[in-house]
């Protein structure tokens, strides 16, 4: 244990920390334009603390026991890799009785809606992503796509929720297959960055084509699914039934909430059934022939090209439908909820679930989802926390936080997998 | 003149050229690999081996010359085909200098992909697979047979559920030529099969190609340096030099070959 | 004809901090062949640390322009070089070698980071500069509009001029051009002849950074508004210039952020304020799709 020289690293990157905090924490403009302050604030004890914290931090890191990478897993993606299924049915469980559980609320039911809807949209990208091996930055665009078609037939075509939910798939996996098709042949980064731009683009053209797409102000009154054509409302639009006169109950906001998350839920079982029966099937191995060594992948007869774009043709479709529940859950959308930041949402949550695992994207939608719920200033720190948890991941747990990959085929045995070397 | 089937050349490289910008990688090659025969391709390093078979498996477009592989009553033109193609349609396979194994995912898995235009086939682009149709599960469970077959003769069968990448090197090599062999080629092109194994391994290696020679009635176009595996299985060896054809006839022709001693004969004589 | 020269201006002012950011994109791609999605975010840390700088010395009473100017450009050119210096060893180095998309979505966590931190510590609200570089040149004038050349915009013009042609030199002759360009061809080979391989990427790292800086400090004083997110927008065009001038060649990336600048400002101009980041991406998604090697580069032979 080289302690001279572990001080000596931790100094040194100390003291690199006080260079970069200088300006940025030592100074403050955050008053500026406001009438009482200075146009600038000086916090030297801002900078001591980023100094101190560096210090004992690289400290401490260094002191830690170096973990075998190469001989075993972490102990909790083990344990959720062998035990995938008790905990998916488990979960499931939970889920169903989620709404009645004694602790519940119209709060808790649609936060419960939310995290459902952010695990679909995990399970989509972590077909592009995780299963595939495509970084795809603007997710956001297809979600878009979905809400947009339901919030757009509805404000044109008077349709209403389960009218527009297919349309709404196909669109956005048409949009979806237009755009990879020029680019699919691009490599890794820069296909990135393209898909980067076609989300900004996306989001731009939402804005400003006024005419069609209501602009920045968004689009209200989306609709939100109904129970065989009985809408969940107190009172029906156009003297027709709702759904509390025809089985003449009393009318509470507590059946709309329930009953969207229920659809929510349904339509989360069946995308996840999807995913995993493709995952064994020869598409599914073919994405990840291909994100593990595409040279390999040609050299045995398989087309990069289409299978790319099979690829980014399901995590749209997916995303399409994601998006018809994302406006309806608050019955508004607008360009602004479609942005790089929730596209960055979505790619942590398939980064700290784990590239394809199904389980561990739900774990991590999960925990990102309701983590901003515990306060306000969580909220504020939890794009802070996502991008220091990507570098730490990929450091660290390149292939998930949560989970391990388990094998899409087997010759029998119920073994789980030792690590792989990187 | 596509006459006599028996004796036509299963691949004929007619005038092969390569060139990177100034560098003339292959230069007007012309060379035959038989059927059911063994052709090794030798050379110093540097010499333009793995250049001709990125040009036959499509990574490359030669920049000149004709590559025509000769199936089924058909000729197939490898230097206008993709990659992927080349692979699929013509019936060419290959290993790696160096391996380039799915190594995230399970020996098994690695035997199951190598199958996937057949398996694909059969799912019905997917649909099939997803309705679970017969005719799917069925396709499934005879790659399975497939794959086991050839796990028990490069003998993984009690580790086909181990991750390829923690496999030892020679296990990982023979499992590259077994997913190469899965995907029922014609014509195998092995890159330095023998590399890094020691003379136990490069002897049962021999014996595997043979076999596959012999029982499977492939043709296998080899770039080797170990000398033990090139002239104790070979039937045909072309001896390349700077990109060019220097030596082609039989083992014992090339080993005397003043033009290749010259050139290079690789190790001493174990 | 006014109207023209004037978008024709204002085009190579924006072009020229554009250029700035790309030669960063394109040194970094040129070592270790792999985009630098966090460098948005350090030119818009060089715009912040520039903007506090300028606050600091007026707080301390330096008022004289020409040496403010001198030291706001070193104190950005010298923090910002800080940051892009820790961003390589943290995000990038330790994964070296490691699978594909790691450094990529390393780097995209890295770019978040950085821009909800400097969100955090100063505010999320718009940062503004009072103008300090004033007045220029009128150039012409028909039918009332008069066509300006401020000589801001002739500085940052001859300053991006004078870095890239600094710097080109700097790639042909000196010791650590060399050890760049010999990592950018063979880093094992540079490794064994005793390049210091780690040190040369830092070091590459930390020019792409005071670049950027440069490059901040002259939005600012150009724009005189500021917020964090500023990064975003001007990384994807000027990645967009150093892919159109061919990632890898320093003119290119000069030529393409010029041509980049042009190209937004006489869309604005002539078509739609709207839309100008859309054709900009539009031509990315053109380029890479009919030209991926770009104007000056080389095309890439993929290694089997």
């Amino acid at each position: 244990m080289d302690l001279r020289g572990l001080v000596k690293e931790a100094a040194l990157a100390a003291f690199v920390a006080l260079i970069v905090a200088i300006p940025l924490a030592g100074f403050d403009l955050s008053q500026q334009g406001t009438a009482n302050g200075a146009q600038i604030g000086f916090r030297p004890s801002w900078v001591a603390i980023a100094v101190v914290t560096v210090f004992v931090g690289r400290l401490v890191i260094g002191l830690l026991p170096r973990p075998q990478r190469r001989e075993r897993p972490p102990v909790v993606s083990l344990f959720i890799a062998r035990h995938q299924r008790v905990l998916g049915l488990t979960g499931l469980a939970i889920a169903i009785v989620w709404p009645y559980l004694p602790f519940s609320s119209d709060y808790l039911v649609d936060l419960a809606t939310e995290v459902i809807i952010y695990m679909m949209l995990g399970w989509g990208l972590g077909v592009v992503v995780g299963l595939a091996g495509l970084l795809n930055l603007g997710y956001a665009a297809f979600y878009a796509v979905g809400a947009y078609t339901l919030a757009l037939t509805s404000a044109y075509w008077a349709w209403g929720f389960w009218e527009a939910l297919p349309l709404a798939g196909v669109t956005a996996a048409a949009v979806g297959i237009l755009l990879a098709l020029p680019v699919l042949r691009l490599r890794g980064d820069y296909l990135a960055i393209v898909t980067l731009g076609f989300g900004e683009i996306i989001r731009i053209i939402l804005i400003n084509w006024q005419s069609f797409t209501y602009g920045p102000n968004g689009i209200n009154g989306v609709p939100r699914p109904t129970f065989f054509g009985l809408p969940l409302v107190a009172r029906a639009p156009r003297g027709g039934e709702t759904f509390a006169q025809f089985f003449h109950i009393d009318f509470s906001l507590s059946q709309r909430y329930i009953f969207l998350y229920f659809v929510t839920l349904a339509l989360a079982i069946v995308v996840n059934l999807f995913i995993l029966r493709l995952r064994r099937l020869p598409i599914g191995r073919a994405w990840e022939a291909l994100r593990e060594d595409e040279i390999a992948s040609r050299a045995l007869g398989i087309n990069p090209v289409g299978v790319k774009l099979s690829a980014f043709a399901v995590g749209a479709l997916l995303a399409g439908f994601a998006g018809v529940f994302f406006a309806a859950r608050q019955s508004f959308v607008s360009p602004e909820s479609f942005n790089f930041q929730e596209s960055a949402t979505v790619l942590a949550i398939v980064v700290l679930g784990g590239m394809g695992s199904q389980l561990g994207i739900a774990l991590a939608a999960i925990i990102l989802v309701t983590l901003p719920e515990f306060g306000r200033d969580f909220a504020q720190f939890r794009m802070l926390l996502f991008g220091a948890a990507m570098v730490g991941i990929m450091i660290w747990r390149p292939r998930g936080f949560f989970s391990l990959r388990t094998p899409s085929i087997r010759l029998g045995e119920d073994r789980p997998l030792v690590e792989v070397p990187k | 003149m596509s006459g006599d089937r028996a004796t036509e050349a299963l691949l004929d490289v007619q005038g092969l050229t390569m060139r990177f910008g100034g560098l003339l990688a292959i230069d007007h090659l012309s060379f035959a690999a038989d059927r059911e025969k063994i052709t090794a391709v030798i050379g110093p390093n540097g010499a333009g081996k793995t250049t001709v078979f990125n040009c036959l498996t499509g990574f490359y477009r030669p920049t000149a010359g004709s590559l025509a592989l000769h199936r089924d009553d058909k000729e197939l033109r490898l230097e206008r085909m993709d990659g992927w193609r080349i692979a699929r349609d013509a019936g060419i396979a290959r290993t790696f200098q160096n391996i380039r194994l799915f190594a995230g995912m399970t020996v098994l898995e690695n035997l199951i992909i190598a199958q996937h235009t057949r398996l694909m086939r059969a799912s019905g682009w997917s649909i099939a697979g997803l309705l679970g149709l017969a005719r799917y599960r069925i396709a499934e469970k005879e790659a399975l047979d497939h794959a086991r077959e050839w796990l028990e003769r490069i003998g993984l069968t009690d580790r086909a559920d181990h991750v390829a990448g923690t496999l030892p090197y020679g296990d990982q090599r023979r499992l590259e030529i077994a997913r190469a062999m899965c995907t029922e080629p014609v014509l195998l092109c092995l890159d330095e099969p023998a590399a890094g194994l020691n003379p136990h391994e490069s002897h049962e290696l021999n014996q595997l190609l043979l076999s596959i020679r012999d029982r499977y009635r492939i043709a296998i176009l080899l770039i080797e340096h170990d000398m033990n595996v090139v002239m104790g299985i070979s039937d045909r060896v072309v001896v390349l030099d700077y990109g060019k054809k220097i030596a082609d006839g039989t083992p014992q022709d090339v080993r005397r070959d003043p033009a290749v001693i010259k050139a290079y004969l690789g190790e001493p004589e174990t | 004809m006014a109207y023209f020269l004037q978008q024709l201006i204002n085009g190579l002012t924006l072009g020229a901090i554009y250029a700035l950011i790309a030669i960063g994109y394109t040194m970094v791609y040129g070592i270790i062949g792999m985009i630098n999605f966090a460098h948005g975010e350090i030119y818009m840390i060089g715009a912040f640390v520039s903007l506090i700088t300028f606050f600091a010395l007026g707080a301390v009473g330096v008022t004289w322009v020409p040496l403010a100017l001198v030291l706001v450009l070193l104190s950005a050119m010298f923090f910002t070089s800080a940051y892009g210096w820790t961003v390589e060893r943290v995000a990038y180095r330790p994964l070296r070698g490691s699978f594909r998309l790691a450094p990529l979505i390393s780097a995209i966590g890295m770019s978040i980071f950085l821009q909800n931190y400097v969100q955090l510590l100063q505010g999320a609200q718009v940062k503004s500069l009072p103008p300090v570089v004033t007045g220029g040149f009128r150039l012409m004038e028909t039918g009332g509009f008069a066509v300006q050349l401020s000589y801001l915009q002739i500085i940052i013009v001859l300053v991006t001029l004078a870095l890239m042609a600094g710097f080109s030199v700097m790639i042909a002759a000196t010791p650590l051009g060399r050890a760049q360009r010999a990592c950018e061809q063979d880093m094992t080979m540079a490794a064994l002849l005793g390049i210091d391989v780690d040190r040369t990427i830092s070091t590459t790292f930390l020019i792409g950074a005071a670049l950027a800086a440069v490059a901040g400090v002259m939005v600012t004083l150009y724009y005189g508004v500021i917020d964090f997110f500023i990064g975003f927008l001007a990384g994807m065009k000027a990645f967009t210039a150093a892919v159109l001038g061919g990632i890898g060649s320093i003119p290119g990336a000069v030529l393409g952020g010029f041509i980049i600048g042009m190209i937004e400002a006489f869309w604005a101009g002539y078509f739609s304020s709207a839309y100008k980041d859309v054709a900009v991406f539009g031509v990315l998604i053109l380029v890479l799709i009919f030209r991926p090697s770009g104007l000056l580069g080389r095309p890439e032979i993929e290694k089997v």
